[in-house]
């Protein structure tokens, strides 16, 4: 057999493999040799150079042994698991994250090699991360997009076959419209956030990252449902969200927000979007600009609510426990000294601006009012989805970015995650799907938005799009 | 002016977290012009707003009181970057 099965997608692995037209030690070794190859240039995975095996190749179940990468936030058991921090180095899990265990037993093989990321999360472009920047494989000068770059990239290299991201602000649909593939975020609640090492625990939610629509369905159906060790995960039935992909949405009722479109939207990717919406009405669905009046304070609320939230969950990283320890004599400095050393540039911007927001003299200013804020961006969504069935915007206002362009001016990084932001602080689900590329050969992202666990409605509208265009079909030439 | 560089400190120290002069420098800085793009949220009349502190409608999440498994003290203690027994060890605390 000399089929390349690095660049296939799972379903098509799964089909190879029932129909022995492929072995899973020829999908393992082809997927290996790939990362040998192409990896040392993209650097989608870290600590490369470390023998990790293969964990499970179960190949029972109804994965077949198929391997999947993993954001190196998401508990592992044996495997180190560092945030990309340096402050947690040398962890390695003493229990894996519930995704990580369905996975185990729906028959997937977890990847010795954990997927690059923002440190902590924190950022739009992987550079934040402790083991360095990962490259975009449509322009190695460029990032990847972030904190899940390295899960997104992996996948659009054909380093991965599928991958696992968290998305707080973005960092699933950011990444995959930067790199050209799919990814998304599920309602608050549909999957279980245990052993997911938590950055804003009411905004934070784990996604897949795949090569296309039907993979994502395949992957979100088995990572979601009620857990009983995440006490906000969901008591919901989860559908079988195969049968979501019919092609049909005819009738689909549309809304596009016109504060959208006010300031900062490349041209390009403006025009990518009217050409995947005029698409969208070919097929059948309705489209309609509608309002959603708080849209510019998403930004703001998010970095504080989402910040105050990272200051108390990383109060855990101290020395004690786990990671890194700076000796001390005294009990305090060994905490300062430790977090001093350990966290990275961003981590302490963010944990600082988060002690500030919860701050006596500054709780009401800031926290307390950032959660009515939040009240009121919900309530903007409620209102649309009395009358649409979903919401489409660009995913981000540019392509991806050049390296080192915005990583001495944090808020101009954090404008990136614009678009992104609002469905975190709603709770809604959203996806990310290729609709096009630049001048300059960079992917866009369209974004679509759905009621909450409605990611069946997300899974229709993204498969009847991406059967009817070729952006899923393109590969980067790296 | 918002947030000074006595606030940083102040608030670094809360965090406990050693900055070095220059970071300091820095990080005030960025976190002063950071705050004033947040601030542009005050604009807003939030009287009779609620907080949305959950945005799912489940509350008092309760399950049985029963033994289940859990880590075991070695497990729990295989990444301390120091232990004593069974025990993780910090510097004295009480004089």
């Amino acid at each position: 057999m000399n089929l390349n099965t690095s660049t296939l997608t799972a379903h098509e692995l799964i089909e190879k493999l029932d129909g022995r037209e492929i072995t899973l030690e020829e999908v393992l070794s082809g997927l290996r040799e790939r990362i040998n190859k192409i990896d040392p240039q993209v650097k989608a995975y870290v600590r490369r150079n470390e023998p990790q095996a293969a964990v499970n190749p179960a190949a029972a179940g109804p994965l077949k042994g198929i391997p999947v990468t993993v954001k190196d936030n998401i508990c592992t058991e044996g495997l180190n698991t560092e945030c990309c921090s340096h402050i947690l180095e040398g962890f390695r899990p003493p229990y894996d994250a519930t995704v990580i265990r369905k996975l185990k037993s729906a028959g997937a093989t977890i990847l010795g090699l954990k997927a690059n990321m923002d440190e902590f999360a924190f950022g739009s472009s992987t550079e934040n991360s402790y083991f360095g920047p990962t490259h975009n494989p449509w322009r190695l000068d460029c990032v990847p997009g972030g904190s899940s770059g390295g899960s997104a990239a992996a996948v659009a290299a054909d380093e991965a076959v599928f991958a696992l991201g968290s998305d707080t602000g973005g960092s699933i649909r950011q990444p995959a419209a930067f790199c050209g593939v799919v990814g998304m975020k599920p309602t608050y609640g549909r999957v279980s956030r245990y052993g997911l090492i938590a950055f804003a625990s009411s905004l934070d939610q784990i996604g897949p990252i795949t090569k296309d629509v039907e993979d994502c369905s395949l992957l979100l159906g088995v990572i979601s449902g009620h857990d009983p060790l995440d006490s906000t995960s969901v008591d919901a039935p989860v559908p079988d969200y195969g049968k979501s992909l019919d092609r049909d949405i005819k009738g689909l009722k549309i809304a596009i927000p016109k504060e959208y479109f006010v300031e900062g939207m490349e041209a390009q990717v403006k025009e990518a979007l009217e050409e995947a919406v005029s698409e969208l009405k070919k097929l059948g669905a309705t489209v309609k600009e509608i309002s959603l009046p708080h849209t510019k304070y998403a930004v703001p609320v998010y970095y504080i609510v989402a910040t105050a939230e990272a200051s108390s969950n990383l109060a855990r990283f101290d020395g004690v426990q786990y990671g890194l320890r700076i000796k001390s004599e005294n009990l305090i400095e060994m905490y300062k000294k430790t977090r001093g050393e350990g966290f990275g540039q961003e981590a302490k911007r963010r944990v600082i601006l988060g002690t500030f927001a919860l701050s006596h003299g500054y709780y009401e200013a800031y926290y307390l009012n950032a959660l009515k804020v939040r009240t009121l961006i919900k309530r903007d969504f409620d209102g649309a989805f009395k009358e649409f069935d979903c919401i489409v915007t660009p995913t981000s206002p540019s392509a991806a970015f050049k390296i080192g362009e915005k990583v001495e001016d944090p808020l101009k990084m954090y404008l990136s995650d614009i678009y992104t932001i609002s469905a975190n602080l709603a709770g809604i689900p959203a996806i990310s799907v290729p609709c096009g590329f630049t001048g300059d050969n960079l992917p866009v992202g369209l974004q679509i938005l759905a009621r909450p666990f409605d990611e069946g409605t997300l899974l229709k509208a993204a498969f009847a799009y991406e059967q009817a265009t070729v952006w899923h079909k393109m590969k980067p030439k790296v | 002016m918002p947030i000074t560089k006595d606030t940083v400190e102040y608030v670094a120290h809360l965090a406990r977290i050693d900055l070095q002069a220059k970071e300091l420098e820095k990080l005030s800085r960025q976190l002063e012009e950071i705050v004033i793009f947040i601030d542009r949220f005050k604009e807003l009349d939030l009287k009779g707003v609620s907080a949305a502190s959950h945005i799912l409608p489940i509350h008092n999440v309760l399950r049985e009181d029963a033994p289940r498994p859990g880590l075991c003290a070695e497990k729990a203690l295989q990444c301390a970057p120091q232990k004593e027994g069974n025990f993780f060890a910090v510097p004295k605390v009480i004089e």
